[in-house]
């Protein structure tokens, strides 16, 4: 006997492929599958023929080989001898710290700019959607450009820094603002490990100095939450901490004898301190402006995401304002901020490839620019370029999965 | 109650008092002004240090700005009239006008061509962006690509001709099988546009005049804010339909289908815009076939159009994402197939929901034509840095060059920003 739950019985039709749900999707997916290899296929045999005409292959063997142009600001040594590897190897190191550097300054600015845009004060809420405003509707491109211009074209030459009535001074007798970039005094010490040349070791020292006053102060911290759940009184942690964050660090420096080489003008340009070169300021404070825009509609959007009934709440439960801000509304705002802060941070990871347009060697000009143009060597270098950024852009949105799923409200 | 102190007290009013207005105090500017600008000390401090900041921007641009001078013809006969005094060099904008508008290459005398296009734009335009206007409009919108196509690149009539019988000729296809089953209606239009298209390649060899009606230009010789304008329109309205089947796929419960998607938009909204624009510049070229060579101008709209779908996929899956699964359970539960449910019920809420999205992505997609200056295209970036700023009269003008071409992405930005909220605002139909 059957029952009308029963499939129907009979014999397979051709028809069914198409007009019978169970073996429809397999159909579809059969015939997407012809599509897409054939497709590739087209493509692929396109490729090769067009290569064979113009008697090229695919090969990475340029890499090795000498790269025969200079960089004018790296933070590894390189020389135009060094390999092609070696040059995007410097690129991809430039793109992360202009990517680092930016990502910073545009969460200053956007939180800043974001709290300030829900203020009570009329105008300076105006100001800053003024700010918002602009910087959202006006290309980055343009906005690199204007702000490389007035780097190059209204900073003073180094030329006149000099003389005994120089038209321009340094800034407490310090910092130098010209147009080939920034000088600022260089840390170094004088009884480090190993001489000068092996400074590294010095500030992973120091480095290991912090991260221990880190742990120190979060153990400090954690015992005061302790004591204050057993004893209902909190010990104050201001001045013990502060000594644990400062007083290793110093030491350390005094021991180790903390100097600075402090830029002097030395005839035609400025010599000693680090020179921070112009198009990395450019398009540093470019990304962070423009990004800092977006980042301030985030933030907006995150603290009045969090329902009024949230702070009543608090105020009604005898909390101080100053307490609700960081006890109440961050914590749940910062769960609605943070997916799109990081997506902000890939993109200025992304914008940071404009580079090219002001001349600072991030991977696109080194990699994509000079070396493509030199070796004619086309589709390995922009395949390798969109390997890098698509290595980054999945680390991060893997690692902002990882955060969003143990920050997702856990609700029944 | 009421008269019980008609014994105990000596007078009762019997009339209401006239009401007094509010103490100046508090009404009026002068409250406006206490709670707004100057509510607490720190609140003043602030309102002072805003009006600071606005002076100092006012007073170093404002001068510049009113005593610029529009009607010199170089940068050094400027400086010779402002003899010293800061002021704006605006005659480069005058002067350069047209070049910033068309690129140097756009024949002088065919301007009217790219213009009558640009007004048509808005006629098109009107009857998608205003609801309320007759929908019988939507016809000009439909024949607007292909009358701007013929209007700016000139050339013979049968080929957008013959393009737009295709279109009409699969949608007569489309109409009169969709009622039947909506994949035979799909398919048979596709089928019939493209026998239209390839009938069509002979009948324009053949057809074609010696002399065509407008003098053909080709698309290298375009630039300024018209290739701006042109890559923009082009790439979102391409980019929309791709984006839609993309999300649907990445929705699919086929395995393989969804994979394809997945891949694609991870893919593409990983790495940044300017190396796919490498891609066009340097490497498409390598996959058409040999004896072929397409136009940059195409190679980079079928850049940036795959690009903007990948974004603009991503937005539409939220939409979808963002419906109740009441929605779908409805719609099958009406014994509606896949596309019947998703073209009447799922799509036309989805695509409410991500509205705003999408013209986030349109917006950002306009601003990253500029970047097309980068591959040596002369779009408006790419006119002032390129021609305009290395031509001997106007070399080293940037603030008026960079601020105007600043100014003209504003407005059209935030425009069409104002016109989303707009739009928000109207589309709402939960009640709140």
């Amino acid at each position: 006997m059957s029952t009308l739950s029963d499939p129907p019985k009979g014999s397979f039709r051709l028809s069914m492929l198409l007009n019978d749900t169970r073996y429809r999707s397999m159909t579809l997916q059969v015939i997407a599958a012809i599509i897409l290899v054939s497709a590739l296929g087209y493509l692929y045999s396109n490729l090769a023929t067009n290569l064979r005409e113009a008697g090229l292959n695919i090969s990475f063997g340029f890499l090795g080989s000498s790269a025969g142009y200079d960089i004018n600001q790296t933070l590894i040594d390189y020389n135009s001898q060094s390999t092609n590897l070696r040059a995007a190897f410097v690129g991809i190191l430039n793109t992360l710290l202009v990517a680092f550097m930016a990502c910073i300054t545009a969460t200053i600015l956007g939180v800043f700019a974001g709290v300030l845009r829900l203020s009570n004060n009329w105008l300076v809420r105006k100001l800053m959607s003024f700010y918002v405003e602009i910087f959202r509707n006006i290309p980055v491109l343009i906005w690199i450009i204007i702000i490389f211009t007035i780097m190059t074209a209204v900073m003073p030459g180094p030329r006149e820094f000099r003389g005994d009535e120089p038209t321009a001074s340094m800034f407490m007798d310090l910092f130098a603002f010209t147009n080939r970039g920034v000088y600022t005094p260089a840390p170094y010490f004088t009884r480090g490990f190993g001489g000068g040349e092996g400074s590294a070791l010095n500030w992973l020292l120091a480095l290991a100095v912090l991260v221990a006053s880190f742990f120190g102060a979060r153990f400090m911290t954690k015992r005061a939450n302790v004591v204050q759940e057993a004893t209902g009184i909190r010990p104050n942690t201001l001045w013990t901490n502060l000594a644990i964050w400062l007083l290793p660090i110093t030491v350390f420096c005094l021991i180790l004898g903390l100097a600075w080489d402090i830029p002097v003008l030395k005839g035609f340009n400025f010599g000693g301190g680090i020179k921070i070169g112009g198009p990395l300021i450019a398009l540093w404070l470019a990304l962070s402006v423009y990004t800092g825009a977006f980042i301030a509609e985030n933030v907006r959007a995150g603290i009045q995401a969090v329902s009024q009934g949230q702070t009543e709440a608090a105020a009604a439960l005898g909390i101080r304002p100053r307490r609700v801000m960081s006890l109440v509304v961050l914590p749940q705002a910062l769960r609605v901020i943070i997916p799109p802060l990081i997506s902000q941070y890939l993109n200025i990871t992304k914008n940071s490839s404009l580079a090219i347009v002001v001349g600072y060697a991030d991977i696109t000009a080194t990699l994509g620019g000079i070396t493509l143009n030199q070796t004619g060597r086309a589709i390995e270098c922009v395949l390798l370029l969109m390997l890098f950024y698509l290595v980054i852009s999945l680390t991060i949105s893997t690692a902002m999965n990882v955060y969003n799923s143990s920050m997702k409200l856990k609700e029944r | 109650m009421s008269d019980t102190h008609e014994h105990s007290v000596a007078f009762v009013r019997t009339t209401e008092i006239p009401q007094q207005t509010a103490p100046s105090s508090a009404a009026g500017p002068v409250k406006w002004m206490r709670d707004n600008l100057f509510a607490t000390w720190p609140n003043a401090l602030l309102t002072v240090a805003a009006f600071y900041v606005i002076y100092l921007v006012l007073s170093a641009t404002l001068p510049w700005i009113l005593g610029g001078l529009w009607t010199t013809s170089s940068l050094s006969e400027c400086r010779e009239v402002l003899q010293g005094r800061s002021a704006a060099c605006f005659s480069v904008l005058t002067e350069r006008w047209n070049q910033l508008l068309f690129g140097f290459k756009y024949p002088a005398e065919l301007y009217w061509r790219p213009t009558l296009a640009f007004l048509l734009m808005f006629i098109a335009l009107a009857p998608v962006l205003f609801f309320d206007l007759p929908r019988k409009l939507l016809i000009i919108t439909g024949l607007f690509p292909f009358a701007a196509y013929w209007l700016i690149w000139g050339g013979t009539v049968w080929i957008p001709v013959f393009a737009l019988v295709g279109f009409v000729a699969g949608y007569f296809v489309y109409a009169r099988f969709v009622a039947q089953n909506f994949a035979a209606g799909f398919f048979g239009g596709i089928v019939a546009a493209a026998v239209v298209w390839y009938i069509g390649g002979f009948a324009v060899a053949a057809l074609a005049p010696a002399t065509p009606f407008l003098e053909a230009v080709p698309s290298r010789d375009l630039g300024g804010f018209m290739l701006n304008m042109m890559l923009g329109l082009t790439c979102v309205s391409l980019s929309i339909p791709l984006g839609i089947a993309l999300a649907l796929g990445r929705q699919s419960s086929m395995p393989l289908i969804k994979w394809i998607c997945v891949i694609f938009i991870e893919f593409i909204r990983g790495v940044p815009l300017i190396t796919l624009l490498f891609v066009a510049s340097v490497m498409l070229s390598y996959f058409f076939p040999p004896d072929q060579t397409v136009d940059l101008f195409v190679r980079v709209v079928i850049m940036i159009t795959l690009f903007s779908a990948a974004y603009i996929a991503e937005v539409i899956r939220g939409g979808l994402a963002a419906l109740p699964k009441g929605q779908y359970e409805a719609a099958d539960s009406l014994g509606l197939d896949y596309a019947q449910s998703m073209r009447l019920i799922i799509l036309p809420q989805a695509l409410k929901i991500s509205i705003p999205g999408i013209v986030n992505i349109a917006v950002g997609l306009f601003k990253d034509t500029t970047l097309v200056s980068v591959i040596s295209m002369f779009d408006m970036v790419g006119m002032i840095r390129g021609p305009i700023l290395a031509s001997t009269d106007w070399n080293g003008v940037y603030w008026e060059l960079f601020g105007f071409a600043a100014l003209l992405f504003f407005v059209v930005c935030y425009g069409i920003s104002q016109y989303s909220q707009w739009l928000e605002r109207r589309l709402a139909t939960d009640h709140r």
